[in-house]
């Protein structure tokens, strides 16, 4: 614990340096923000593993390593390098982030429609204050944990998507998160704002990337405002580097008749913890999360999800699953609150875990808390290997044991993959599972299905 | 519905029926607790020395501790220095050694419960461990189990009469350190009951004890330890009852039980302590550590529970599978009307190969009760194809009520088999209507739901503790629908 707080104290100094070099057109409000969030982080500090939403996840090794916020600059990524993330036939408006930081040379954002609003975040404060007033920082709950408090206390740079009334963006936003090999125990902190007002319609991409094996943290957070009969879809792939550190937080209002979609996919990473929080806070929103963890190693990815029904007629699906081999640790907590008078809500989640080593650990917590009586709430928790069933049929086949596990399970994870809609993702999500999961096997049979 | 929503609200709106206080002149030490209170209680029971010296170690560890924040319960905090920690009914003597000697008033409050001792020595075939406050009353049907070799006694019997059985398991399953109210307990318990069954012997009657607290102000703090050595069988029931009263008591007892090779320990409550009234005043905070060892391979402990009284319930009576083939079960069945809370499920710590375990919980809220089944179901490295089913169901009625539902899953080991489920819903106006153009009253209508509901806990129960759970049902849904 000491030698949490004073890294603490040395998060606390930054900010404060931070605050010292902060432009002079900043608004005041911003900084007013800021100061919350310093205090808030000064309060709390990091988790500890005593608190009961850490109970699996030990972020001692982020807490103890002091990592300071990276610097501005490219540092020497140019498009080239950048191939290897981009999406085949995807055609889409791109947004890069280096370090954290907006990159306008690598962005692609010809051909917005009226009404679309994308830019980097810092643009966006000098150049419309008064709509980032109305939203930013709207989303989170009072009562943050350190981390959220860190990023809005240290807020500099990130995505804003903004969509007016009535708009539908036909191509996904490819928001791309590269972090380069100078960013050695560097600490990245992108913020995220996504407003869609009444009626608009949008698909994001958050896409977080290394381009080396560096040790560093992306600390990122995302607010996501679907107004009246809004739809959004997002993706949060997470492909950090092997001995990265992410923690992401993803918080998302929805009013009356809007809609949310989440895939969140887990690849990458070290030790991952991501928060999603869904408030369906007017009558008939709708919240489908999907998610997909496929790990070995010593990766430790931690989901937590909290879907908040506080109006009536409200509707949640949830659909994760994880993969867990090597001494890898996958940790599911997934809450839904139905609030008193949140009536006719409809809840269902589901968790399913595949173990597939002597060392690999499942923690799944799924978790309802019900408060009205006229509501269909279930959920379902998992944790198990390949059926010996499926398993002898494939072998009566003739096909060797290995090959037989790696078909199943890679089609175990193809259940999450199936339910993504933009098809070169979710063709280059799978192409990507398939080299790892089926070992270079021959794949042409299973792309074509 | 509206007519028949308050006929079922007028047939259901019954008091607490075991709420009478009996007048009994008691011997109970001043309230407050320090090592004094410790000794007194020790040398008042006439305890060895190291149960002495347990109790100390117990209370001087309880002091570091601090109250577990972690329920989802809301409760003012407890004064523990405003508790009376032993209080026994003033008998005379020593204390009785037959039926007949003990306090006619003790024998009709039995009475009043429903459980006549003398009835049922004769007819019943249960031998009763009655519990009046701290002290146990009078143990029936002693020396039909003696000839098995089977100690059925109370716990300060227990120590007096077998204190190496005591010293060997005493803490064995619950360890004094292991939370707040175990660690209370062990420094303060008076009394309890106490069950050796000896290799090979099946027990050939349930054996019971009742719970009662009488006295105000009182704690009552008992531990039950329950050994069944190789091959042996026991089926236990408890039943708890309590008087009507303003004030909250508090109600920490610990349970152990202790399976060796291929022994079945099969354990029942149903439980009725008082829960307070419609607006949530008084009734007992029951905080309760209940665990059970499975020690040998193929031994089995099953836990039974209907838990309808308590305004709080904190309790996981749970089973640690330390041998390869163990068996451990949960049924329970819990009901909050009016205020009460209540948090409770079970633990499944899975240690040894293939042991399996089956959690089927129950949860009915009305009222403004808000129900949490909070479960631990963990499958340590070296539990090769260990199999857990887990099915949590809750009931609502009325929409000021909560049910929540708190799984924690554990898996270190690939082989394991783990599955949960958990549903939520309410009774539906269709059913209720159907069942009532059939002829059937709203009331029936209700309780034949509700029983249907609950019916897969009922059936492990012994068939006399069954018929009494449903009509406990019956009476504790007061003002449920509507």
């Amino acid at each position: 614990m000491s030698q949490n707080s004073a890294t603490q104290q040395i998060y606390l100094e930054t900010i404060a340096a931070a605050g010292k070099r902060a432009p002079a057109g900043m608004p005041a409000w911003i900084s007013e923000l800021q100061a919350r969030a310093a205090s808030r982080f000064a309060e709390v500090g990091f988790p500890a593993a005593q608190q009961e939403e850490w109970k699996y996840t030990d972020v001692g090794p982020i807490a103890r390593a002091g990592f300071t916020p990276a610097p501005k600059g490219l540092n020497g990524v140019d498009i080239t390098g950048l191939e290897g993330f981009l999406f085949e036939d995807l055609s889409c408006h791109r947004l890069v982030f280096v370090n954290g930081y907006y990159a306008p040379a690598l962005s692609q954002l010809g051909g917005l429609p009226a009404g679309v609003t994308v830019s980097g975040l810092a643009d966006a404060l000098s150049e419309r204050p008064e709509t980032l007033e109305a939203y930013l920082g709207r989303c989170l709950p009072d009562a943050s944990h350190g981390f959220t408090a860190l990023n809005s206390a240290l807020l500099a740079d990130g995505a804003f998507v903004h969509l007016s009334r009535g708009v539908s963006l036909e191509q996904p936003i490819h928001i791309l998160y590269v972090t380069t090999d100078e960013a050695e125990a560097m600490l990245m902190q992108p913020r995220n704002l996504i407003v869609a007002e009444p009626g608009s319609q949008a698909t994001l991409i958050e896409h977080y990337v290394a381009n080396g094996e560096a040790a560093y943290w992306t600390n990122t957070l995302t607010e996501v405002v679907a107004e009246v009969s809004a739809s959004v879809t997002h993706y949060r792939l997470q492909e950090e580097g092997p001995r990265a550190f992410h923690v992401g937080g993803l918080h998302v209002n929805l009013d009356r008749d809007s809609r949310f979609t989440s895939h969140g996919i887990d690849l990458g990473g070290r030790l991952v913890r991501n928060d999603l929080r869904s408030v369906l806070d007017a009558e008939g929103a709708e919240c489908h999360l999907n998610g997909l963890s496929v790990l070995g190693g010593r990766q430790h990815v931690d989901n937590h999800t909290h879907i908040d029904h506080a109006s009536p007629r409200g509707t949640s699906r949830e659909f994760y699953k994880g993969i867990l081999d090597g001494r890898a640790r996958g940790v599911f907590h997934g809450r839904i609150v139905v609030h008193p008078h949140a009536q006719h809500s409809d809840a269902e989640q589901l968790n399913h875990n595949l173990l597939l080593s002597r060392d690999a650990e499942a923690d799944s917590k799924p978790q309802l808390e019900i408060y009205a009586d006229d509501v269909k709430c279930s959920h379902g928790a998992t944790v198990g290997q390949l059926d010996a069933d499926a398993l002898f049929y494939l072998r009566s086949r003739a096909m060797d044991e290995a090959a037989a596990r790696d078909l199943l399970t890679y089609a175990f994870a193809r259940d999450v993959l199936q339910r993504i809609g933009l098809e070169p993702v979710r063709l280059q999500l799978e192409r990507r599972l398939a080299r790892g999961l089926l070992h270079g096997r021959d794949t042409k049979e299973l792309e074509l299905a | 519905m509206a007519t028949a929503d308050q006929k079922i609200d007028a047939l259901i709106k019954r008091d607490y029926q075991a709420g009478f206080v009996t007048e009994l002149e008691a011997d109970a030490v001043p309230a407050g607790l320090d090592e004094g209170t410790i000794r007194v209680i020790s040398a008042k029971k006439n305890e060895p020395a190291f149960m002495l010296a347990w109790r100390l170690r117990a209370y001087r560890h309880w002091l570091t501790m601090t109250t577990p924040q972690w329920a989802h319960v809301h409760y003012p905090p407890i004064d523990y220095q405003d508790i009376v920690y032993y209080s026994a009914p003033k008998s005379g003597k020593d204390g009785p050694t037959s039926l007949d000697e003990v306090d006619p008033k003790l024998l009709e409050t039995y009475e009043k419960l429903g459980i006549p001792l003398k009835e049922q020595e004769m007819l019943a075939g249960v031998a009763v461990d009655a519990v009046f406050d701290s002290v146990s009353v009078a143990t029936t049907f002693k020396e039909k189990l003696g000839e098995l070799g089977i100690v059925f006694c109370s716990f300060s019997e227990a120590v007096r009469e077998h204190p190496a059985l005591v010293e060997q398991y005493l803490g064995s399953v619950v360890p004094h350190t292991d939370n707040f109210y175990a660690a209370l307990n062990s420094a303060v318990f008076s009394d309890g009951s106490f069950v050796y069954v000896p290799k090979g012997v099946r027990c050939p009657m349930e054996l019971s004890t009742y719970f009662r607290i009488n006295a105000s102000n009182t704690g009552q703090f008992e531990r039950t330890l329950i050994i069944a050595e190789e091959g042996a069988y026991v089926s236990y029931l408890e039943g708890c009852t309590a008087p009507m009263r303003d004030e909250n008591q508090l109600h920490a007892a610990v349970v152990e039980l202790v399976a060796l090779k291929d022994a079945q320990i099969k354990y029942s409550t149903v439980q009725n302590w008082y829960p307070g009234d419609e607006e949530g005043r008084g009734g007992i905070y029951n905080f309760v550590t209940k665990r059970g060892a499975c020690r040998g391979a193929n031994a089995k402990i099953s836990w039974t529970q209907v838990e309808t009284g308590s305004a709080i319930t904190w309790k996981y009576p749970s089973v640690i599978l330390e041998a390869d083939n163990s068996v451990g079960e949960f049924y329970s069945v819990a009901l909050t009307n009016n205020r009460q809370q209540a948090d409770t499920g079970t633990k499944m710590v899975h240690i040894g190969s293939n042991t399996r375990s089956t959690i089927i919980s129950k949860g009915i809220s009305a009222g403004r009760g808000q129900n949490t089944y909070r479960g631990l179901v963990k499958i340590l490295k070296g539990a090769e194809n260990a199999r857990n089913y887990t099915q949590c169901d809750s009931l609502l009625m009325g929409d000021q009520c909560g049910a929540h539902t708190f799984p924690y899953i554990e898996v270190k080991n690939p082989t394991a088999k783990v599955e949960h489920e958990a549903t939520t819903s309410k009774i539906s106006e269709d059913q209720l209507f159907y069942l009532i153009q059939r002829g059937l009253s709203a009331e029936d209508a209700v309780s034949m739901i509700v029983n249907g509901f609950c019916k897969a806990v009922f059936k492990e129960l012994p068939m006399e503790f069954a018929v009494e759970a449903q009509k406990l049902l019956g009476i504790s849904l007061e003002g449920a629908v509507g």
